[in-house]
């Protein structure tokens, strides 16, 4: 087990050092030199010249990558010319209200999907299931701003009863503070979720559903209710650990998304803005942190698989 | 209870049965046709898709609008009279701008999927055909490329470029082809292990032969599966690329920047800026999606013929 988990955090690294070359070459390819950007457009190029000669902007770019390395391994994100604050101080700004949001919308979808899978496995071809499977895969086949458009139409232009816009309010917890001008954008992310989760959900309760040991529980004289939450769920939740683990890019990309069409001030519509600026030290920064979490989140998973499931440690 | 997992793990259910009659001459493309043919979700999808081409294509040859010169007199009308389904902000006719965006959305659709699919084979074989450390080296490339949430390069990518259908395909595509590779270099590196290779490595085939004829054709089925799902994949994140204001510029238009213009007279109660072309938008990825299943399915047939 800890040869697998040692081996695993190594490719981990290796892919994350790869992730800040990238990141490194895009910032360097996209955004020209760092005195230009400071200068203006109106510097002369040997005032230009002569800044980035004196910031170390002019020396070859592998040694230039090495220190844009050492930055951040101190944590050091890089700094906004356009905004004239560091990446870090803007990331740190917004990422308590996007985390509270992702979290809250994953939980419900969680929450939400487990039920609705196994639902549709034990009941699998009923008239339930297919309303439910024809409407995972509409949900699927949307993209999510269009969902989110769908639910400003009906609940806040057609009833009447929720506002089009989130709460602006500054505070981590405006969830929980201002729960109904919050509830669209959460609605909206756990909404593509749940539509991903519960046909993961109802393939692992079906695969679970054929196996002996349900028969055996089943013939020994336990409550269909009791076999479904004491031996199925159990069983039928592996594939959902590595799938909440992969699906970080599908929520970060969801959060971009949901709170530019609401208008929730989160690390999503900072980067909209930032696309808009052009302002390319936030855009990769970002970039790099999001890939960082995306491979953190694959490496709990299987970590967390191969200690519920012995069998994956040898793959 | 029982009743439902019979099927799994019971007797042979009826189809089973018919399709141990067929002829064994039947070919594997044959098989595959005819499973697809059963499966009416597929035949479904398929009709959406000839549809929508149809539509997109052929339609503004039939039904004839100005989608170039702005008419501010008659902008905003609802749907009926000469405008089935109204006018957007600029007076512009919405179902001939449905059909000129479909034009864009689709080709964009198509050419990115092509793209990733073509790059994603031939570096899927190349790293399955090498193994050892070749192998080892390209797939922690694709690896740490696939850690970095896909809008977010193609987003910062495009940003850079003007928006044609060119450029917009080329940086799908360019973003995409990390599924194709992993997909074919799993099918390549099990096919070969397969008897049939061995066998033809016996009978003295050369490398190249064992490329061009057993292992292309059989990895082919996944190749193909692939582009179906990759079409559907680019529709919405060209819709989502135009919403957030990197889609083609006027008079060009796809559906993504469509819907995002619409998005602004929502409020005013201008529904049919929305529901007819975020409606054309899901039944088109849907259709995708059914076929790519459905193809899945199909070609599973034949692996169990063989």
């Amino acid at each position: 087990m800890v040869q697998y988990v040692l081996r695993r955090l190594g490719t981990s690294v290796v892919v994350i050092l790869g992730v800040s070359l990238i990141t490194f070459l895009l910032l360097h390819g996209m955004s020209g030199s760092p005195g230009r950007a400071i200068l203006g457009v109106q510097a002369s190029a040997e005032a230009v010249a002569a800044f980035d000669r004196e910031h170390g902007y002019d020396r070859s770019l592998v040694i230039q990558y090495f220190d844009y390395l050492g930055g951040l391994l101190h944590g050091d994100l890089g700094h906004s010319y356009k905004l004239n604050q560091s990446v870090n101080a803007l990331l740190a700004e917004n990422a308590g209200r996007t985390a509270m949001l992702s979290a809250v919308a994953l939980i419900l979808a969680i929450c939400a999907a487990v039920p609705l899978g196994v639902f549709q496995a034990v009941k699998r071809n009923s008239i339930g299931d297919n309303v439910l499977t024809a409407l995972t895969f509409v949900a699927y086949s949307m993209p999510v701003f269009l969902l989110a458009m769908l639910l400003i139409q009906v609940f806040a232009m057609g009833l009447g009863v929720l506002p089009a816009q989130a709460a602006q309010s500054s505070s981590d917890f405006v969830i929980f503070t201002e729960p109904r001008a919050m509830l669209l954008p959460v609605l909206t992310l756990s909404g593509i979720t749940v539509a991903m989760y519960s046909r993961y959900q109802r393939s692992a309760a079906l695969d679970q559903l054929a196996q002996d040991y349900i028969r055996v529980a089943r013939a020994k004289g336990l409550s269909m209710r009791m076999v479904l939450t004491r031996h199925l769920l159990r069983n039928a939740c592996i594939p959902l650990v590595t799938l909440i683990g992969m699906s970080i890019p599908l929520l970060l990309t969801g959060n971009l998304v949901v709170e530019s069409v609401f208008n929730y001030p989160g690390l999503g519509l900072l980067f909209f803005n930032s696309l808009n600026n052009q302002d390319y030290p936030v855009l990769l920064g970002y970039t790099l942190v999001a890939a960082t979490l995306t491979v953190l989140g694959n490496l709990v998973a299987d970590v967390l698989v191969a200690a519920t499931d012995p069998r994956t440690r040898r793959a | 209870m029982t009743e439902s997992t019979t099927d799994k793990t019971g007797a042979p259910t009826a189809r089973d049965d018919r399709e141990a009659r067929l002829p064994d001459t039947m070919s594997g493309w044959r098989l595959t046709a005819r499973a697809f043919m059963e499966n009416r979700l597929a035949v479904t999808g398929l009709g959406i898709i000839v549809f929508f081409v149809l539509f997109c294509f052929a339609g503004p040859h039939l039904y004839t609008t100005d989608q170039v010169t702005v008419d501010p007199v008659s902008s905003l009308l609802a749907p009926g009279g000469a405008h089935p389904l109204g006018t957007d902000p600029q007076g512009f006719d919405v179902l001939g701008r449905i059909m000129r965006g479909g034009q864009a959305s689709l080709q964009i659709g198509l050419f990115a999927a092509l793209i990733a699919t073509g790059i994603g084979t031939l570096y899927g074989t190349v790293a399955g055909l090498a193994g050892g450390v070749v192998d080892g080296f390209m797939m922690r490339v694709v690896d740490t490329l696939l850690s970095i949430p896909f809008l977010f390069i193609v987003l910062i990518v495009a940003t850079r470029f003007s928006s044609t259908v060119l450029s917009l395909s080329l940086i799908l595509g360019a973003f995409s082809w990390l599924a194709p590779a992993r997909l074919v270099r799993a099918e390549v590196l099990s096919l070969r292990s397969r008897g049939f290779v061995a066998a033809a490595t016996v009978m003295g085939a050369t490398k190249a032969r064992i490329i061009a004829r057993h292992l292309i054709p059989n990895a082919l089925g996944v190749v193909i599966v692939n582009i179906t799902f990759q079409v559907a994949d680019a529709i919405i994140a060209v819709a989502l690329l135009g919403f957030l204001g990197f889609g083609l510029n006027y008079p060009d238009v796809e559906w993504g920047t469509q819907l995002s213009q619409g998005v602004s007279y929502l409020l005013g109660g201008s529904w049919w800026l929305i529901y007819p072309v975020g409606g054309c938008l899901v039944l088109v990825v849907m259709a995708f999606n059914f076929v790519g299943d459905a193809l899945r399915d199909s070609i599973d047939v034949r692996l169990r013929r063989r």
